[in-house]
């Protein structure tokens, strides 16, 4: 089963979401939390990254940060699919092992 | 007594919410606005993101304070310079922030929000004389 890797901090602050993207294998999935979320907005310097990492591994944002932050899943990058507290959970429990990228 | 007014500027530089200090540096900014001193604020890098549209909090059950930035301006805060370059990288516009304001000695209603370029940030922050960056 793959991994399942958590980012939650901002990527133009910290260079934990690069540091995840580029150690991340083919098929893993990332989920962004906190204030990571600001990372799967449409047109950020980090955007194109992003948009490359949705080709081969499965990217997910936590609705509830978000929300918080001001912005909904019309705000962010095509291919990101946003979850609930359910589906982190969810997400938690279908992979194998879950890596947090502090 | 003017002789005693200095110019302070804060420097908002994180995203709120997921560490603490956005919710102090407004904290420290209303003290402040109890001592009759020239205050502005900025907001640069992410920093942005404390005065985003549409903050809802109901989700993630923590407690939504950007309301309390349209308050800055009933006690006399009326400069908030945003960073420009900051908004572009962030892919984000004006429209994606706050439409803070305040009431001129006539009561008319102005825009307290100033959307001022890297280049001239650094020339304001030159004039002041307290810098408090957080």
């Amino acid at each position: 089963m793959a991994m399942l890797h958590t980012v939650n901090k901002s990527p133009f602050e910290r260079n934990s979401l690069n540091s995840c993207l580029t150690k991340s294998k083919e098929g893993s999935s990332i989920l962004l939390i906190e204030d990571a979320v600001v990372g799967a907005l449409k047109g950020t310097k980090v955007a194109d990254d992003l948009t490359a990492a949705i080709a081969n591994k499965n990217v997910y944002v936590l609705g509830s940060d978000l929300n918080t932050r001001g912005f909904t899943e019309a705000d962010i990058l095509d291919g990101i699919k946003t979850v609930d507290y359910a589906g982190f959970v969810d997400l938690v429990a279908e992979h194998s092992n879950v890596q947090s990228w502090l | 007594m003017s002789e005693s007014i200095k110019k302070f500027m804060f420097v908002n530089t994180k995203a709120p919410y997921g560490t603490v200090y956005a919710l102090e540096s407004l904290e420290v900014v209303l003290i402040s606005a109890a001592f009759d001193q020239d205050v502005s604020l900025v907001f640069c890098d992410d920093g942005v993101f404390q005065i985003s549209n549409n903050q809802n909090t109901e989700a993630s059950g923590m407690k939504n304070f950007s309301n309390a930035y349209k308050a800055l301006g009933d006690y006399d805060i009326n400069k908030l310079y945003v960073e420009k370059e900051s908004l572009e990288e962030r892919g984000l516009t004006l429209d994606n922030i706050m439409d803070l304001t305040y009431e001129d000695e006539d009561w008319a209603e102005k825009p307290s929000i100033k959307l001022v370029t890297r280049a001239e940030l650094a020339d304001l922050m030159d004039e002041q004389d307290v810098v408090i960056s957080s």
